[in-house]
């Protein structure tokens, strides 16, 4: 690594892309301290109304348990059904697997307003029929997002799947063992942490989506993203910087906990 | 129990979920595209034909070229220090990319709001500074959408960049510096030219995403310089001609499949090298 370490002029570079990168983010926090009611950076006082409001008003906890119930259940059912067909591409090797993984990846691909449109008008015929997995209802979001993010987890157990040596699985089958005992004594053991990455990421993306819910929703289904959307649409309420800054604080936190717990064990390895 | 039925078992639910779910509707809405209001291409024609239409999907493919040329030189930037830098460099550059990747569109769009709007921080300051009596219009026009996606999309290119990166080969590097190639040649003739098949993912990567996308567009556009996401959106719900919407959804997602292809081809070329 001697060879082409980064001059000053590379690292200065990169030091502006940082600030680039970070500066809307380091921007939200002096705005949620306004002590007025419209979008401004405070000038001398300090208030903490806005953060005030997020507890007061209830809409903001709603949103948000809301948005934890719909992530765990998109993100269980979209993890189990991606690792059952990741098993079965893996294990069984089908002709056309091509093919299959296209359609399981296509909602990943496409793009996210011709879902939405899809999802909506699917939606709306199944309101027709029963008022549970129907629009603006929570089980219908729910089932919404699993299709959304199970190309995610399908790709992150495909990819955990791609590292298990075969001669393992080999060997358990030429030893007698079932599909089931494959499966849950030899292979998942495995790629246990694969599949926790899954689950993370699309409870992640499912707490986050907003392209699609955006369509599927109007006035029961409120997700904490979609509240924040219709605060950001016409008059901007600075409730939106308070929640972000609440929001950003969780992510950093995460992230540096990774990062730490990441070096530590760099260090214990030598 | 044969291996076809164990099979199906596996695979099953997914894509029978799918297909019930999202593939169905999906040709369903395509197919309005033939269909309505009377079956034929004549919705084809028309979008072709609509100068409107015709200038959005202009304006979107410029501005997903500018997006795509800025994220990734800035990305490449970052990723360059991030991949070869000293350990305490690499710990920073990998914060400053994953933080920004981990929130939500929707508070990093807001940031820009922040950020650019009149009364932003941005127009407060060089009003301060004496330099501005009036202020600059950076948001809800096509600089504001630029801004806002190329700051999405940076760490969608870093990833691609950084894996190239690390397949360079140093010993090559170094026979270069032993042959008396300087610092600049080095990396312009030898180092940029054995990370073009990362670039090349990178920008398709950019792309395709930049080409769909709606969120930060509509809160950073403004609803003036409209792309294609949302002229679907606005020919669906808000002056309903379904068939129009549904052709347009056509003409982007068969753009969306060939830059796909396009980039398979790419990553299946890294692959056998």
């Amino acid at each position: 690594m001697t060879v082409l370490r980064p001059g000053p002029i590379a690292v200065a570079l990169a030091a502006l892309v940082a600030v680039f990168l970070l500066m809307p983010l380091v921007a939200v926090i002096p705005v949620s301290f306004t002590p007025t009611r419209y979008l401004s950076v405070p000038e001398g006082e300090l208030s903490l109304r806005h953060y005030r409001a997020l507890i007061e008003n209830p809409a903001w906890a709603s949103g948000a348990w809301l948005s934890i119930r719909i992530g765990i259940v998109a993100s269980l059912v979209a993890t189990g059904l991606a690792l059952l067909f990741s098993l079965g591409i893996w294990m069984m090797q089908p002709r056309f697997a091509g093919l299959l993984m296209g359609i399981a990846l296509l909602p990943m691909v496409a793009p996210p307003v011709v879902s939405a449109l899809t999802l909506y008008f699917f939606l709306i015929s199944l309101s027709k029929v029963n008022g549970f997995i129907a629009y603006d209802t929570w089980a219908g979001v729910a089932m919404a997002h699993a299709i959304m993010i199970a190309p995610f987890a399908v790709v992150l157990i495909t990819v955990a799947l791609s590292q298990v040596d075969r001669r393992i699985d080999l060997a358990a089958r030429s030893m007698g063992a079932g599909l089931w005992t494959r499966i849950f004594r030899v292979i998942l053991p495995n790629i246990r942490f694969g599949i926790l990455t899954a689950f993370f990421l699309t409870f992640v993306l499912s707490w986050e989506e907003i392209g699609v819910t955006l369509f599927i929703t109007s006035v029961n289904a409120v997700t904490l993203p979609r509240l924040m959307w219709m605060g950001l649409r016409d008059n901007i309420d600075p409730a939106i910087a308070a929640i972000s800054v609440v929001l950003m604080t969780i992510v950093v936190l995460v992230v540096l906990t990774r990062t730490a717990i990441e070096r530590r064990r760099g260090k214990d390895r030598g | 129990m044969n291996p076809a039925s164990r099979l199906l078992l596996l695979i099953g639910p997914l894509l029978l979920f799918l297909a019930a779910a999202y593939l169905v509707p999906f040709l369903g809405v395509m197919r309005w595209s033939v269909t309505l209001p009377e079956p034929g291409f004549g919705q084809y024609r028309a979008a072709l034909g609509d100068p409107l239409v015709l200038s959005v999907f202009a304006r979107t493919l410029r501005i997903c070229a500018i997006v795509t040329v800025l994220s990734v030189t800035m990305a490449y930037v970052i990723t360059l220090l991030w991949v070869r830098g000293g350990p305490a460099q690499r710990t920073v550059v990998e914060l400053c990319i994953l933080i920004p990747f981990w929130i939500s569109v929707l508070t990093r769009a807001f940031g820009w709001l922040a950020l650019l709007s009149n009364k932003g921080l941005i127009n407060g300051w060089l009003e301060a500074l004496g330099i501005l009596s009036e202020p600059l219009t950076l948001v809800r026009n096509e600089f504001g959408v630029i801004v806002g996606m190329t700051h999405y999309l940076i760490p969608f290119a870093v990833f691609p960049l950084a894996s190239s990166m690390r397949t360079v080969d140093e010993r090559v590097l170094m026979a270069a510096r032993g042959m008396g190639a300087s610092r600049m040649r080095i990396f312009w003739q030898i180092f940029v030219p054995m990370t073009k098949p990362g670039i090349l993912g990178a920008a398709l990567v950019v792309f395709v995403f930049a080409l769909g996308f709606f969120v930060t567009p509509a809160i950073l556009g403004g609803g003036r310089s409209v792309m294609v996401a949302e002229l679907i959106y606005l020919r669906i719900f808000q002056s309903p001609n379904w068939g129009l919407g549904a052709a347009i959804s056509v003409i982007l997602m068969v753009g969306v499949g060939l830059l796909l292809a396009l980039l398979m081809r790419q990553v299946r070329q890294g692959g056998a090298r």
